[in-house]
């Protein structure tokens, strides 16, 4: 205890904030949510006044996994890869019902919840969520990886 | 050695020698190009693609098992998430191939509604698709703006349908409900902002030399190819064969509009682009026009005169005094569901064994409580007779055709929907063939290809 | 050239092949033999007055559930054909058993009709003889059956990773 944790507190606080107001998003765009994604990026609903308005469609760069529509068996593995190729520190928002929990697809075709393959921040919810929803589950991952400890 | 042109010099074509040293590329199924999801195996000789096998199926969400398990209006949910930027369009399309079954006809305001509401849409599914092909060439702003219109129209479809994008409004028989007061108004604001945005951006686009470069003369496809793989809708158009299924079989209003079917001769990506931001003005001219000449809240009911207060209606109906509160029209602020009587029954047909009574009859007399309950309980709902039935509609991409086929029973048998966009996606690989691997980009991006139609 | 034609011409042109036609809500159907089922596509293609150039759709209906027609041939196959030139339309219909699902392909007639056949080979299991690539379309390779079959249950799920509920 004493100084040195009083340092290493702070240290994490600056490295949380620069993190969450820099977040480089991975939009792993299927289906129907994506047009709500392109409108929460574009002018009305801008994304970018959050530091989170440029995509990375590179795994290796980017550290936040949206995961926009339907993921079916098919593309399953495709997702599971990708997240695989994101480098520490990432976190996956799921976005849309289908990702979720499978939405109203309940048939042989489409995963139940992406968090049946890998693990989940962030749930927003919505078949597609309006735009503020996003942003509000854009704020509340800003709020978990602010509090991220940090180790070294 | 042998001579080499200077294009095989630069694009290193002739570097392979045939399949073994070719360099195989899978361009997707996650990839930047966001129309959707989709994988191209193409094998490239230096930078030319040398044969293409596209993948598809990363999207298939099993709609026509799902249409199987429901009624026949559970299954409106699921056209919209077909082709998801233009959901009205797939509704209607849908719910007239039911109507085609039952054999029945809907009431002429909901005919115009329909037409006004699929142009809407239809000029929505063309900017995101012109939208989203510029950025993918860099052009941005044209993104930007064009998003920006699009927002203007989805608030009107958003008052209503009241959903943005997956709006499950139309139903078998009709339209879930009226348009608001003072639409046409909004329509003619909002379109007043999108003509602006389509000039700015004929301004940006049309004649600017990268993009002239980027899109003449690439993914070119020949009438008879075109034909061949049944491409309809723009591409269509883009050859030169002015086939539009709103001209060629008039459903619902669009032969009391008047609209012009633009056309192109060259069938390569430019002369898509024309097309696509052509069609668009010719959308808005008939949205205002059906708008225009909306027919009047048409009353297709009876009514018996005087209009009565709500309160006093249930108080009465309490008291045992029913007579005369059959066909009564109610002031109702709001009222039971949101809706007022009339208007409901002007875009509904008024044919009993598809549309929902409203609920004042249904709470109001047996008559309607037994029409209601022979619509929701399972088993019974809408039955139509043994048979099938196509019904075609010009969808964004093309013909949109819906095929269903009845039992008898209250669920349908089978229900297929005829993709417009997987034609243009099967003959992607004879558009890229041959081109380099920088043109795959731009024909992508004219062929639209949306993911929920094209696996559905 | 009215659809009542359409079908008089193609009962005249393949008297023994046509088994049965009709015209429910408008639209002309043809059920033929498979034998002559090449010829008739063929010919429908050809015809100079017919000139049906465009493959619409090509799709299967399975008939195990619908009540009156269990006993029958399970599968049906049913294209919808197109004419450009003149707007007309015909649906023909082919019907086959389930122990010998098989329909010759109709790629040389139309190219689309490649993944037409495929998705119908996916979907329902009927074989298209002679088609140059019959593979899964929309599913992939490891799943097993046939998905838009009625005795395939709507949520069997065969996942490549992850649990299947």
């Amino acid at each position: 205890m004493g100084v040195g944790s009083f340092f290493t507190g702070k240290l994490d606080e600056a490295i949380g904030w620069a993190r969450k107001y820099s977040i480089f998003q991975y939009p792993f765009v299927t289906a129907c949510c994506g047009m709500e994604y392109m409108a929460t990026a574009c002018s009305h609903y801008d994304v970018d006044r959050f530091g989170a308005g440029l995509p990375r469609f590179s795994p290796r760069q980017a550290d936040v996994l949206f995961v926009v529509g339907t993921i079916s068996h098919k593309m399953a593995p495709v997702l599971k890869r990708i997240y695989d190729q994101m480098t520490e520190p990432k976190w996956v928002v799921a976005f849309g019902v289908c990702t979720c929990t499978g939405g109203f697809y309940d048939n042989y075709a489409t995963v139940q919840g992406i968090d049946t393959i890998i693990p989940v921040d962030v749930y927003i919810p919505g078949c597609p969520p309006r735009p503020e929803s996003v942003l509000d589950g854009l704020m509340k991952l800003q709020d978990k990886i602010a509090v991220q400890a940090q180790r070294f | 050695m042998a001579e080499t042109t200077t294009r095989a010099f630069m694009l290193g074509e002739g570097s392979g020698t045939g399949s073994g040293q070719n360099l195989q590329v899978g361009v997707g199924p996650a990839h930047p190009a966001m129309h959707g999801i989709i994988r191209i195996n193409a094998e490239l000789d230096g930078e030319v693609i040398r044969k293409a096998d596209v993948e598809i199926g990363y999207l298939h969400r099993a709609f026509e098992k799902d249409c199987e398990v429901g009624g026949y209006n559970n299954a409106i949910p699921y056209t919209d998430r077909l082709n998801y930027v233009s959901p009205l369009i797939n509704n209607f399309a849908y719910a007239s191939a039911v109507e085609k079954l039952l054999g029945i006809e809907v009431t002429e305001r909901c005919k115009f509604i329909r037409t006004a509401m699929s142009e809407i849409s239809r000029v929505c599914d063309h900017l995101t698709c012109v939208g989203a092909s510029a950025m993918e060439l860099g052009a941005f702003t044209v993104f930007l703006y064009m998003i920006k219109a699009r927002e203007f129209l989805w608030e009107l479809v958003e008052d209503v349908t009241g959903a943005r994008l997956t709006i499950s409004y139309g139903r078998v028989g009709g339209v879930k409900a009226d348009l608001p007061e003072g639409f046409a108004a909004k329509v003619g604001q909002a379109f007043k902002e999108t003509r602006e945005v389509l000039d700015e951006v004929h301004r940006l686009l049309t004649g600017n030399r990268i993009f002239m470069d980027r899109m003449v003369g690439v993914g070119r496809l020949s009438r008879e190819e075109t034909l061949g793989y049944a491409i309809t809708g723009p591409m269509l158009r883009a050859v030169g064969v002015g086939y539009d299924v709103r001209r060629a079989h008039p459903h619902w209003a669009y032969d009391r509009v008047e609209f012009e079917v633009p056309t192109q001769k060259d069938g390569d990506n430019y002369a898509r682009y024309l097309v696509r931001m052509a069609e668009m003005e010719q959308s808005m001219r008939i949205a205002e026009q059906a708008l225009a000449q909306m027919p009047g809240g048409p009353i297709n009911v009876d009514f018996e005169g005087r209009p009565l207060d709500p309160g006093a209606y249930v108080d009465q109906g309490k008291q045992g005094k029913t007579e005369g509160l059959l066909l009564v029209p109610i002031r109702l602020s709001p009222n039971l569901q949101g809706q007022n009587r009339a208007a409901l029954h002007a875009v509904n047909t008024p044919d009993k064994r598809v549309t929902l009574p409203p609920k004042e009859t249904a709470y109001g007399s047996i008559e309607g409580l037994m029409n209601h309950f022979m619509l929701i309980m399972e088993g019974y709902g809408i039955r139509p007779p043994q048979g099938e039935a196509y019904f075609a509609s010009e969808g964004a991409n093309g013909e949109l055709g819906f095929y269903v086929v009845s039992d008898g029973s209250d669920r349908p048998y089978r229900v297929r929907c005829r993709p417009p966009c997987l034609p243009p996606v099967a003959a992607l690989h004879r558009m890229i063939e041959g081109e380099m691997i920088g043109d795959l980009i731009p024909t992508f991006g004219s062929v639209n290809m949306i993911g929920g139609e094209l696996d559905r | 050239m009215r659809g009542e034609e359409i079908l008089q011409r193609l009962r005249d042109r393949f008297a023994g092949a046509v088994v049965e036609t009709h015209d429910h809500r408008g639209d002309h159907t043809a059920i033929v033999d498979r034998g002559a089922l090449m010829e008739v596509l063929r010919w429908c293609r050809d015809e100079a007055e017919l000139r049906f150039d465009v493959l619409m759709d090509l799709t299967a209906v399975d008939y195990l559930k619908y009540s009156g027609r269990e006993d029958g041939p399970r599968f049906e196959v049913v294209y919808h054909l197109f004419s450009v030139g003149y707007n007309h339309r015909l649906r023909v219909k082919v019907r086959v058993d389930e122990d010998d699902a098989q329909v010759p392909t109709a790629v040389d007639l139309w190219p689309i009709a490649n993944w037409f056949e495929r998705e119908v080979w996916d979907m329902f299991g009927v074989r298209f003889a002679g088609h140059p690539d019959p593979r899964r379309l929309l599913m992939y390779e490891e799943f097993v059956g046939h998905a838009l079959r009625k005795d395939y249950p709507i949520n069997r799920r065969q996942p490549l990773i992850g649990p299947a509920h």
